[in-house]
This record gives structure tokens, C-alpha cells and sequence, in this order.
């Protein structure tokens, strides 16, 4: 008899004096919980892998065919200046197959085409990303930030961060996911980490809530294209981060909000601060089993769903710090933390750099 | 006979413990899962962090973790002991049966989920610190002791006895516990109610070196669910 014992499984690691060290620490802690995936999805973003390229946006780009390709270059040259590209090098291994043309760039907005489009740079870039993944049939640029990359692909998590060679990578963060899905299909563009500009999320779940949150920043002008749930989780982030300045705290408590029986035997201030939170925010609540390891440029956030219907365990040692669904993918890496906690259901966990880091 | 669980992997590691006659000693352990899943009769000492399910189904045997576990200790289990010298995992417990569970630190949510007890079986779990929240959910029999004695704060989370219709939650604290559900009555417990746990209490104290006079230092609450049918009203006569 065939018995899943499956559920997604998702690792962080982060250096808050932003020491870089290799892709192979994150390997080894998602390979620990290689049980909880099937084979369908695995995947990592890295953070401080391109020091020498960080003023640039950094795309990764799967095509399906040659004539994607073109079409696709064709116009990131009309709206960036590429100072580089290449191919993303991979290792050819049996465990990973079928994989698209995997391509990599290195640029900046064109100056004329910024001024031209009035928007903030960080904008142009994002409207060009949806630009392309909405309109050039067959591409999709799946990494968009500085400084940083996500690498994914259909496989088990370790044999993705060989195929890709991660191991040759130095970043101060990493995080990972091992797939397991549940209700939408296996393919390279739905393994997680899903990102854009900086941000990344990994998320071990079920978002009950998908399509009223889909719906809703939908409305804001972010399509959702890639047939997952965690794709409207990164969108959300941004949209509350980025454009309405709130922080990575109050965006915890607008996703994993309180119930009202618990806020209302909160004191004020902080009540009234809950309270509006979740009337101005309603539509952001996420709903249904959650644990999300989210990356950006200055830290890394780990956030449980508040019933905490999924695991989620944090370690620290000196200055590194550990996110894992399992307590065994912390200790495989770092057996002796100084600390090891699991945070409550809707406790927000932001970790940045110390003070003084570059 | 003394294993590597990172060596063999959850599957072979299983095999060869059950496949033992006599007592078991596993090291290098990382996350593997299902250790000792219905074992009967025969001692499992685990030095580092048993995965999932750890003694699921277990039948009689005893399991001594050195260091915390993950979720799902004792999932179904229906006899036997489960010592951890740690922290444990959500869902510590799960579906319950019979035997015991103690733990030195602290347990994550849902402890003690829909346990439950029959005639002369009834499930007993003591936690030496503190608990998450929806502590005893669904509760149908056995018994949930809560010590907190890494702590000078109320021990257990929110939504304790949520949906609990039998059984006792027992809770050592300072603080009276608030937000029960409406089905669940707290008190001090009585000298009768205590004389039912004196010897499980005994015998954790004994396991972790921690005097009972400490245990008994602080005021001990009683959980139970008031009324023989408390969710009653939620029925049709007929």
C-alpha cells in the first residue's frame, strides 16, 4: 500500500553580520526533511550571491523555446541597459529532467525608458516582469532582485540545489523549499521560493483563503498566473511592504491577524492598532494552514498560520539564525544552537542585519 | 543493540528495531521518523531528535528521548511510557489511548488532541513547563497535567479545552486560568482529585530529578468539562 506521508518543507538561513557562506549549508538542512516532498517541486533564494553585479537587477528567466527567447530579449533591449547575460550553469543530473533554457541577466532600466514611464524604478522593473510573464508566451522570469537569485525546478529540493551547483554560491541568507502538492500541478514555474524584486516567499501550506486574497490584489494590478497559492502571498507582501509602507510586523498581523475574541481583551493602545489593522487590511487575511519563510534584502521573516496548524522551529547560534519545519533540519546543520524555540501562531519573526553591517 | 539513525534512514532503522528482541540504543538521530511505531516490549533510548509519530501506536514498550522531539509523540498510542529529557512537538499525544507521556520542558499546540479513555486504559501526559495553545482539544478521557515550572506566568496558551467533553486538565499556577470555554469549570483541585495524580506526579519527579515539594508549591487547577453532555444542546431530542 502506498502511503503519503508528505507535506511541503521549507528552511532558512541567515547570517545577521552578513558573513556569506556556501549553498551546501541549505542543502544539507532541506535534504533532512527530504520525507515531507514527492519529487514535484524544490527549490532556493540566495541573498549576497552576486557582490560583484549588486547594483543590478538580477533576472532568471526559464524559456520554453528559442523563438520565447527572442521575443523576450528583444524586449528587455528596449527597456534595459543589459550589462550581462549567460546561462544559468547547471549540473546535468538524472533525478532532473525536462528542464526549459535557463537564462540569466544582469541590468538596469534604460534612463530614457524610466523618465519616459514617470514610475519609481522599482516599479518600472516590477511592471516589466508581468509585462513579460502575461504577454510573451513561454517565458518567465522567476527572480527579479538585486544581489540575489531564486533557483527551482521540478525534483527533490537537494537534487535541485545540485543541478543548479548552489554549492558554489556565498550569500548571507538562503532559504528552501521541498514541494508537495496538493491541488495544482507539478511544473518548473510553481516550485517555490515565488519572488519579485527582493522578496521571497516559501510557504508550507494551503492557502484557504487563495481566492479572495487572489481576487482582491488582483485589483491592484498584480496578475495571478502561476496556478499556486503562494505566488499571491509574495504579491501581497510587496503591495504592503513596497507601496504602502507598512512594516514586515504589521503585515504579520494583517496576514495571521488576532481573532476578535482576543483583541478585544487587549489594552488600548494596542487594540485600536489590531483593530484597524484588520478592518483597513481585511482582504489580506490569510486563512487556512500556513507556515512562510519570507526573504528580503535585510533579513529574513518566518510567520505561522494563528491557529499554527503547521510546524515551525527557530535556532540561533551566535550569528546565525535558523528556520525550519522540522526541529532535525536545524540540528543536521547546527547541533548545538543556543537556542532553539518554536514561535507561536501569528508571531512574527524578523530577524536583520546587526547594527554596522554592510 | 545500538543503531545510527542517520546512517540507516527512517525505513531501515524500523526495520532493525523492530526486527531486535531486546533493548535498543539509537544515536545520530535527525528527523527520522516513526521510531518505534507500535513496539510492545522492549526499551529504546534515543540520543538527538526523533522525527514524526515518534512511538505511534505504541503497545507496552518504553522510549527515552535525550534531547527534544517533533509532532505527534505518542500519535494513537495505546500503552507503554514515553520519557523526553526535552522539549516535544505539536500534537504531543494525539488520539491517546493508554500509557504515559512525560515531558521535562515544554510541549507545543494541541496537546493531548482528542484523547481519550475506556474502562481501566486512561492516557496520562505530565509537561514540566508550559504549552501552546487549543491545550487538550476535543478532549474525551485520560488526563493532561500542566506544571509550568520554568515559569512564573500561567503555563498553557490560549483556547485550553476547546471542545473538551471529558477527561481533567490539571494545571499548576499562580494564576487562575481565564478565557475557558463555556463547557469547561475550573477550580482548585481537592485533596481527593491531587491523591488520583499523587503517584504519576511521584514518578515524573522521580525521572527528573525534581522534588515534589517544588511540584506541590503552587496552587493546582482542575479542568473539566461541567455536565455529563455538555454539548447537549447542540441536539435534537428524540
Amino acid at each position: 500500500m502506498f502511503r503519503n506521508i508528505s507535506g511541503c518543507a521549507i528552511s532558512g538561513v541567515f547570517s545577521k553580520s552578513g558573513r556569506r557562506f556556501s549553498g551546501k549549508l541549505i542543502i544539507d538542512s532541506i535534504a533532512a526533511m527530504h520525507e515531507r516532498s514527492n519529487g514535484l517541486g524544490g527549490g532556493f533564494a540566495a541573498y549576497g550571491i552576486y557582490p560583484e553585479y549588486k547594483d543590478c537587477y538580477a533576472f532568471h528567466i526559464f524559456y520554453d523555446n528559442e523563438s520565447a527567447k527572442e521575443e523576450c530579449e528583444k524586449f528587455l533591449a528596449s527597456h534595459f541597459d543589459i550589462i550581462t547575460l549567460s546561462k544559468i550553469p547547471v549540473r546535468k543530473i538524472p533525478q532532473i529532467t525536462d528542464e526549459p533554457m535557463i537564462w540569466r541577466y544582469f541590468m538596469v532600466p534604460l534612463p530614457s525608458k524610466l523618465a519616459d514611464s514617470q514610475l519609481d524604478e522599482r516599479e518600472f522593473v516590477v511592471r516589466c516582469v508581468f509585462r513579460i510573464n502575461s504577454t510573451i508566451d513561454g517565458a518567465y522570469v522567476f527572480s527579479s532582485g538585486k544581489n540575489m537569485g531564486v533557483f527551482k525546478a521540478v525534483g527533490f529540493p537537494e537534487d535541485v540545489g545540485r543541478f543548479y551547483r548552489l554549492e558554489e554560491y556565498e550569500g548571507y541568507c538562503f532559504t528552501a523549499h521541498g514541494r508537495y502538492p496538493t491541488n495544482t500541478p507539478g511544473w518548473w514555474g510553481g516550485a517555490h521560493p515565488f519572488a519579485l524584486l527582493d522578496y521571497s516567499v516559501v510557504h508550507n501550506g494551503e492557502i484557504s483563503s487563495y481566492d479572495a486574497n487572489r481576487r482582491n490584489i488582483e485589483m491592484y494590478g498584480y496578475q495571478c498566473m502561476l496556478k499556486t497559492d503562494t505566488e499571491v502571498i509574495t504579491y501581497m507582501i510587496d503591495y504592503l511592504h513596497r507601496k504602502k509602507h507598512l512594516t514586515l510586523k504589521e503585515i504579520c498581523t494583517v496576514f495571521a491577524a488576532p481573532f476578535w475574541s482576543t483583541i478585544e481583551i487587549m489594552p488600548y493602545p494596542e487594540r485600536e492598532e489590531l483593530e484597524y489593522l484588520r478592518n483597513a487590511f481585511e482582504s489580506f487575511l490569510i486563512t487556512g494552514p500556513f507556515s512562510i519563510i519570507v526573504g528580503f534584502d535585510k533579513g529574513i521573516m518566518a510567520l505561522n498560520d494563528r491557529l499554527k496548524l503547521r510546524s515551525m522551529v527557530v535556532g540561533e547560534k551566535d550569528d546565525m539564525v535558523y528556520i525550519a519545519s522540522e526541529e532535525a533540519a536545524i540540528r543536521v546543520i547546527e547541533n548545538e544552537p543556543d537556542r532553539v524555540w518554536s514561535p507561536k501562531g501569528g508571531e512574527a519573526v524578523i530577524i536583520t542585519f546587526e547594527e554596522g553591517t554592510e | 543493540m545500538i543503531l545510527s539513525a542517520y546512517e540507516l534512514g527512517f525505513r531501515l532503522l524500523n526495520e532493525r528495531i523492530r526486527s531486535v528482541n531486546g533493548d535498543v540504543t539509537v544515536y545520530d538521530c535527525f528527523g527520522e521518523r516513526f521510531i518505534g511505531a507500535g513496539a510492545s516490549s522492549k526499551t529504546i533510548v534515543i540520543n538527538g531528535t526523533p522525527g514524526n509519530a515518534l512511538g505511534m501506536y505504541l503497545d507496552g514498550a518504553t522510549i527515552i528521548v535525550n534531547g527534544n522531539s517533533q509532532d505527534a509523540v505518542g500519535d494513537t498510542m495505546n500503552d507503554g511510557k514515553i520519557i523526553i529529557n526535552g522539549n516535544a512537538g505539536d500534537a504531543l499525544g494525539y488520539a491517546m489511548r493508554g500509557g504515559i507521556i512525560f515531558v521535562r520542558g515544554d510541549a507545543g499546540y494541541r496537546t493531548g488532541i482528542h484523547m481519550k479513555e475506556y474502562k481501566d486504559k486512561k492516557p496520562v501526559i505530565i509537561i514540566g513547563g508550559c504549552t501552546g495553545s487549543f491545550l487538550g482539544e476535543y478532549l474525551a478521557g485520560g488526563c493532561i497535567i500542566v506544571l509550568g515550572l520554568n515559569t512564573d506566568d500561567y503555563p498553557a496558551g490560549e483556547f485550553t479545552g476547546v471542545g473538551m467533553h471529558g477527561g481533567e486538565i490539571f494545571i499548576r499556577s499562580s494564576k487562575p486560568p481565564v478565557n475557558l470555554p463555556g463547557q469547561v469549570t475550573a477550580g482548585i483541585a481537592g485533596e481527593e482529585d491531587i491523591c488520583r495524580i499523587k503517584d504519576d506526579i511521584q514518578e515524573f519527579s522521580e525521572v527528573f530529578n525534581i522534588k515534589t515539594e517544588e511540584i506541590f508549591s503552587k496552587p493546582i487547577y482542575r479542568l473539566v468539562p461541567n455536565g455529563k453532555n455538555p454539548y447537549k444542546r447542540l441536539y435534537m431530542d428524540n
